[in-house]
């Protein structure tokens, strides 16, 4: 019960930083924020019984900070140039929040109880009943390291049962890297008509 | 005006980069007993390559690795991994685990999993060129793109 309270102080906090992020008037201050908010969000990973996850998030959360902290440093004006409104953020935030909700009750009202589990008991993990069978979490526990080998369920799915989304996870990133070469590239390429002219 | 920062800055990244490469080849290979994975790994081991850039500046770096082997080693983790995937067609299908059932090794040491080690280490591979490379090809932009800069140097 007390890791509810602990991780519910961390998502109040994740949400203030976040609104200092969207608010500051200096891009540095703003990047500081985004950073807090995502060691945060590592420390809810940790609480949460989920130490893969914790650990790509610092990683991920340390170097992307570098990366804003040493991008912002370089510019030699660093408040932001867009106009502010407070009030319409605001209310588009507000607007946001209140549909989530709207959502939220609306599904669970649709689907009857179990359409979104209660916090603690995942979907992958609920208990046989009458109307649906087992979830599937209790057998990957019990026969991985059978199976796999792998003492480490987690490695166990993402790499043996589930591999093929691995396989698209690395092919995003493939793809976005590829990406970033094509934008920062420092020679532009001609087509032979520009270059006969002058 | 020589390249990178102060001196305390370079002599503690000569020092403290080594151990981070090797932490994140560690992380990598020792995923399947312990949390972690290729993409942690592979990030951190790129951490330490950011640290060189940032310490020594870009030229010292691409002593140790260029962009075009950083690009070289991210397609060749991409495909090696894939072909992990395709080999398994020996097996039976996509991705199975054709390791595991010829030796299975000891639950919990290093040599067990079977393709589960070996694609960490391709994902490692992979990861770490990828973000490596991004990173150095953010670096020469930063260059290039100076405001204060000579433009005509921009290609």
């Amino acid at each position: 019960m007390g890791v509810e309270y602990i991780v519910l102080m961390l998502l109040g906090f994740m949400l203030i930083a976040a609104l200092i992020a969207v608010e500051a008037d200096d891009l540095l201050s703003s990047v500081i924020a985004i950073g807090a908010a995502g060691f945060a969000l590592s420390v809810v990973f940790l609480l949460l019984g989920a130490p893969d996850l914790a650990i790509t998030q610092v990683v991920v959360e340390t170097i992307a900070l570098v990366l804003l902290i040493r991008l912002v440093v370089t510019r030699h004006d660093t408040t932001s140039e867009m106009p502010r409104d407070a009030l319409r953020t605001g209310l588009v935030l507000l607007a946001g929040g209140l549909l989530l909700a709207g959502a939220f009750f609306a599904i669970s009202g649709i689907g009857g109880k179990g359409a979104i589990p209660p916090f603690g008991e995942p979907v992958l993990g609920h208990k046989a009943t009458d109307a649906v069978p087992p979830g599937v979490s209790a057998d990957y526990l019990a026969n991985s390291a059978e199976e796999t080998g792998a003492a480490n369920a987690v490695m166990a799915v993402l790499l043996d049962y589930r591999a093929y989304d691995t396989l698209g996870e690395a092919t995003i990133i493939f793809v976005s890297i590829l990406g970033t070469y094509a934008v920062l590239r420092r020679f532009g390429r001609r087509k032979k008509s520009q270059e006969t002219e002058p | 005006m020589s390249q990178g920062m102060t001196p305390i800055v370079k002599n503690t990244a000569r020092l403290v980069s080594g151990f981070i490469a090797v932490f994140g080849i560690y992380i990598a290979l020792t995923g399947h007993i312990s949390p972690g994975g290729g993409f942690a790994g592979g990030v951190i081991l790129a951490a330490s390559v950011v640290l060189i850039v940032l310490a020594f500046g870009r030229e010292t770096a691409e002593r140790i690795i260029t962009p075009s082997q950083c690009h070289l080693w991210d397609a060749a983790g991409a495909g090696l991994f894939l072909a992990v995937a395709l080999v398994g067609y020996f097996a039976g299908g996509f991705f199975v685990n054709f390791i595991t059932p010829i030796s299975k090794g000891q639950v919990g040491k290093l040599f067990s999993g079977g393709t589960i080690l070996v694609s960490n280490l391709f994902i490692l591979i992979k990861v770490a060129a990828g973000l490596a490379g991004a990173f150095l090809a953010l670096a020469a932009f930063r260059r290039a793109g100076l405001p204060d800069g000579h433009p005509k140097e921009v290609c």
